[in-house]
């Protein structure tokens, strides 16, 4: 291994005189507590590094040593259920953990395999995964495979290449960060991951595969949207990389999802999910690697066949991380003291999220869902306008709904979903056929709402007919029953998309029948005081997931009411 | 143990803050430094970069005095440390944690660095449980939790001061462990009367006891307002984690703070972010804030109350932005408020606890508390925006529901948030039902059938203003 002497230290950015070859990217060790490093730059005879834990103590004449390979971390079943820093090491040091994994073989001895397929089932404390035959061994023959318990290092089977030459295939092994790992090829986008949120779903629904921004100021509920959506979308692995955000957010997740189930499976929430944890006060390099190692976790898991939906939150913390180290190596700075490079990086990310058919020809999916954390709330701002680019599916947040405590804090005119269209035949196939006509209305009645809101602001909401009055009596019932959802409440913190089609269904019926009680007559006020209008707007509340009866006998309630309302008309006249 | 190397005659220069060394021995960087001139005056700072030839070390006092060939340095071979013991409580410390009250040092039990503290997430206990703090507006709507770090967003000449000192004194837990709450109070930057004046306010109320001060004031070194909070943290982590104490930490005023900050990085010569403020402003207080929190199996939690004036009261200026980011939440005062003689002038709709669903409900407020929480948000929204129309409009312009917002918010505002003195929990969570029962039942889309019944009904029959 090459080896190299410190000349000076900064902060995380170390600069040292070579003895021997070393390469860009490359991990060292540094000084006497062999800090990890990775280089980024490379002169003659010199290196500058960025060390990914505290630099405090270094000095220089301490040593350098190379390690030959690229920075990588260490993929295998350990890594369900567990929390790791952004260098992928275990943060938990649980001494319950258990160290063997049963391994059952899904090919025989003398078989022929190829890259990607699929060689031993493993059972551990998480989910059922598998063991591959590795993305750069195209063709292979099973010279040995294993049935019992192993622990995560020890081999399980035997391959012989093409060449004659025998690879060890262990319950783990390692992956470059910054290297995306291979696919078949790419699938379209077409199958909805289902996130339990209206808002979401049934207005800017995002497909499998797909790629999603959350810009939000603070307070906007940023963070509580990432954690509902890791409990309750349909993926079958989370990876939850929180990079540079707060410590008592991991420690929240760490308790709270053993607790809850997945309503799918009926298991704990937490076999399902990988946190990568790099918070606020961790060294600032190993924010920069965070986002890369999560997301090479997720390719791990698509191509075992699953699919995967990958959490960043921030994405501004890492792009400030990026900044820090670029201006420590004396960069010249680009828009708002960021690196010219950000933009490229961005996209090298948000790239890797994809719908594919897999090496063993299985699909599997990554979604990526960043949030973005603009300074001062302004969406104008580079990491948010760049972010704009590389996503289809943009969730913006509101601070004036975040104040009224409307959550989720989705702004319904500034964001979009590029997805949409795509996903009109997926509703159709599970029981919604109406939907894209049912989005359409929606919208349509949340952008006059906007426009009639401003006209109100001069002449009074008393002075407008009734037809606008109805209008805003409609668009605020859209809110307040239909997008505004309690993460907190055990009914409705997650809605399948039957309730929501339920509930498009009614809301649509009674858009009808009050347009038709306005048009002879009824008071607009008549129709918010009827009984049925406030169990209408706590529906979501008052229903519980499976009561398509309940649906019935709300509408039917409607019905009755709403006539009676048409009836004192007539009386009165 | 430090070993401590003299390096006489080896300052090159001298800038600023900013000494510079031949390297004439072998030290790491962030390590403590000792300079003495010939003043016999010993100046603390710490090592901020390295090279073959070079140290650059970062003074934490005043350099002036100082000569290039008659300085004497002395290594510690270690970062910062601060030697902890019994008996912090009742004392005053400066902003580099020497007595100042004239008393005897510290015994040195432990040594701790001043710098460390990440807590590794995985061995954090989630926040959780009520503080009471006696502020209606914080503790039915911002509710704060053990643990949490929540921030008082205030600008000049609003009464974050007496916000703090009145916190500071009423603070109490819900259950029995009255005699495990600690105060430490960080003044960075302050002026001697805001110090003099909490400190005259927890003697008066007795609880300067289990108070202990660090005090940086406005006339000392800037370059020192860096490690105040570390070393008043570290105290306060003494204080929690090993004599298990439910420690609250009021840090004001964390704008002279960054000051300090932007003025140190200004002197490195380094690329300035947003307004002149370093780009990794985002991580340093990351390290300060961070250190809020309780650790599993450890009995104390430490809760940080962070005080910040918003400069020109933006809250965009990226002080109040980049530490909305990292805390909890945050307290807004508003001047708005406060001209119309509410105390204290709490602006509930850009406030928030993010802990808040930790430490509130069954089991450790009342069960109906979040969704009076949630209401009251919603009512007093509606009136904010029904204002807005108004002032265009005027009240005759308004339909009849929003005439009984605007009734609603002023009621709000004056009864809810405006509070003489301190109220129990009880007492807060009792104003919020009365004010609500002045909205018609149709419009408590928040509430459930039962907490209508429970709560509002008996207030509308009460007061004969419901219609049953």
């Amino acid at each position: 291994m090459s080896h190299a002497i410190v000349t000076s230290v900064a902060g995380p950015v170390v600069r040292a005189r070579t003895e021997g070859r070393f390469h860009l990217g490359e991990a060292v060790r540094v000084g006497p507590r062999a800090l990890l490093g990775e280089i980024v730059r490379l002169g003659s005879g010199e290196l500058t590094a960025q060390i990914y834990e505290d630099t405090t103590g270094l000095a220089p004449g301490d040593a350098v040593a190379g390690t030959g390979t690229s920075l990588s971390v260490r993929l295998g079943p350990h890594l369900l259920g567990q929390i790791f820093d952004g260098l992928l090491r275990p943060l938990h040091a649980d001494p319950k953990h258990p160290v063997s994994y049963d391994v059952t073989p899904l090919v025989g001895p003398g078989e022929r395999v190829s890259a990607g397929q699929r060689l031993v089932a493993v059972r551990g404390p998480a989910k059922d995964q598998f063991v591959l035959v590795p993305p750069d061994l195209a063709q292979g023959e099973v010279i040995a495979i294993e049935t019992g318990k192993f622990s995560k290092d020890e081999t399980v089977a035997r391959i012989r290449d093409a060449d004659g030459s025998d690879h060890e295939i262990a319950l783990t092994h390692t992956w470059p960060v910054r290297r995306p790992r291979p696919v078949a090829r790419r699938r379209p986008a077409d199958t909805m991951m289902v996130t339990g949120q209206r808002i979401l779903d049934s207005l800017f629904p995002i497909a499998r595969g797909g790629r999603a921004a959350i810009p939000g100021g603070f307070g906007t509920g940023k963070t509580v949207l990432q954690e509902t959506l890791a409990k309750w979308c349909d993926a079958d692995v989370i990876v939850y990389v929180g990079c540079g955000e707060r410590g008592n957010e991991m420690a929240e997740v760490l308790h709270e999802f053993p607790k809850l189930e997945d309503p799918r499976t009926g298991r704990p929430l937490m076999e399902r999910t990988v946190i990568v944890a790099n918070t606020s006060n961790m060294p600032v390099a190993a924010r920069e690697a965070s986002i890369y190692t999560g997301v090479t976790v997720g390719e791990y898991f698509r191509d075992q066949g699953f699919n995967v939906t990958l959490m960043a939150d921030s994405t501004s913390r890492w792009a400030e991380a990026l900044r820090e180290v670029s201006g420590r190596l004396g960069e010249l700075p680009s828009e708002s003291g960021y690196p010219a490079y950000l933009s490229s990086r961005m996209s090298e990310f948000f790239e890797r999220a994809a719908s594919v058919e897999t090496l063993g020809g299985a699909p599997g999916s990554l979604t990526v869902i960043g949030a973005v954390s603009p300074p001062a709330g302004d969406f104008s701002e580079p990491v948010t306008s760049h972010t704009k680019r590389y996503v289809r599916t943009f969730w913006g947040l509101d601070r004036g709904r975040a104040q009224a405590r409307f959550y989720p804090a989705i702004h319904p005119l500034q964001s979009y979903s590029e997805d949409a269209e795509g996903l009109a035949g997926w509703w159709t196939a599970n029981g919604n056929p109406n939907w894209r006509r049912q989005r359409g209305r929606i919208l349509d009645l949340l952008e006059a709402q906007a426009g009639l809101e401003r006209m109100a602001r001069i002449v009074g909401e008393d002075a407008m007919p009734p037809a606008q009055r109805l209008t805003l009596l409609c668009a605020g019932l859209i809110d307040d029953a239909f997008l505004r959802q309690s993460a907190f409440s055990p009914t409705d913190r997650t809605c399948p998309p039957a309730k929501q089609t339920a509930m498009l269904g009614v809301l649509m019926r009674f858009f009808d029948l009050a347009e038709a009680a306005v048009a002879r007559g009824v008071r607009v006020e008549a129709i918010s005081r009827a009984g049925f209008f406030r169990r209408l707007a706590r529906m979501g509340e008052e229903i519980p997931d499976g009561a398509p009866e309940a649906f019935a006998a709300l509408a039917e309630q409607m019905e009755t009411e709403m006539a009676g309302l048409g009836q004192e008309v007539g009386d009165a006249v | 143990m430090p070993f401590e190397l003299g390096a006489s005659g080896a300052v090159t220069a001298i800038e600023g803050p900013l000494v510079f060394l031949d390297r004439v021995v072998k030290a790491g960087l962030g390590e403590a430094v000792e300079v003495e001139g010939a003043d016999g005056q010993v100046r603390l700072g710490r090592i901020v970069a390295l090279d073959e030839e070079r140290i650059v070390v970062e003074l934490l006092e005043s350099t002036a005095g100082l000569g290039v060939h008659d300085v004497t340095v002395r290594f510690r071979g270690e970062p910062m440390t601060m030697a902890l013991g019994p008996g912090l409580l009742g004392r005053v410390f400066d902003g580099v944690g020497r007595p100042r009250d004239g008393g005897a040092p510290i015994p040195a039990m432990v040594r701790r660095r001043v710098d460390t503290g990440t807590i590794n997430p995985a061995m954090r206990g989630v926040p959780q449980d009520f503080i009471e703090t006696g502020v209606s507006s914080i503790d039915i709507l911002n509710s704060l939790v053990r643990g949490q770090k929540l921030p008082i967003f205030s600008a000049g000449g609003l009464p974050h001061d007496r916000l703090a000192a009145g916190i500071a004194q009423s603070a109490r837990l819900r259950g029995a462990e009255e005699a495990g709450f600690a105060v430490v109070f960080a003044g960075i930057g302050v002026s001697h009367d805001s110090a003099e004046n909490f400190r005259a306010a927890m003697e008066q109320s007795g609880a300067l006891e289990h108070t202990a001060m660090f005090l940086n004031l406005a006339s000392e070194p800037s370059a020192q307002r860096l490690l105040t909070p570390r070393y008043a943290l570290t105290a306060a982590e003494y204080l929690a984690f090993e004599e298990g104490r439910h420690v609250l930490v009021i840090l004001t005023d964390m704008t002279n703070y960054c000051e300090a900050l932007r003025e140190v990085s200004a002197s490195h010569g380094e690329i300035p972010s947003r307004k002149g403020y370093p780009g990794y402003m985002y991580s340093d207080l990351a390290t300060i804030f961070e250190r809020a929190g309780w650790i599993t199996g450890k009995e104390g939690t430490l809760t940080q109350l962070p005080i910040l004036t918003m400069p020109a009261d933006d809250i965009s200026h990226p002080i109040p932005d980049l530490t909305g980011y990292i805390t909890e939440g945050q307290v807004v005062l508003d001047r708005a408020l406060e001209h119309k003689g509410i105390y204290p002038p709490v602006n509930v709709l850009p406030s928030l606890s993010r802990l808040m669903d930790q430490g509130i409900g069954d089991g450790y407020t009342d069960p109906d508390h979040p969704a009076l929480a949630q209401q009251l948000f919603a009512g007093y929204a509606r009136a904010a925006r029904v204002r807005v129309l108004s002032s265009v409009v005027g009240r005759d312009g308004l339909t009849e529901a929003d005439r009984t917002y605007l009734d609603f918010g002023d009621r709000f505002e004056t009864e809810f948030i405006n509070q003489a003195q301190m109220r129990r929990f009880e007492e807060s969570f009792a104003i919020g039902w009365e004010i609500l029962a002045m909205l018609p039942p149709t419009e408590l889309s928040r509430l459930s059938d039962a907490q209508i019944a429970r709560h509002i009904a008996p207030v509308a029959a009460g007061t004969g203003a419901g219609d049953g």
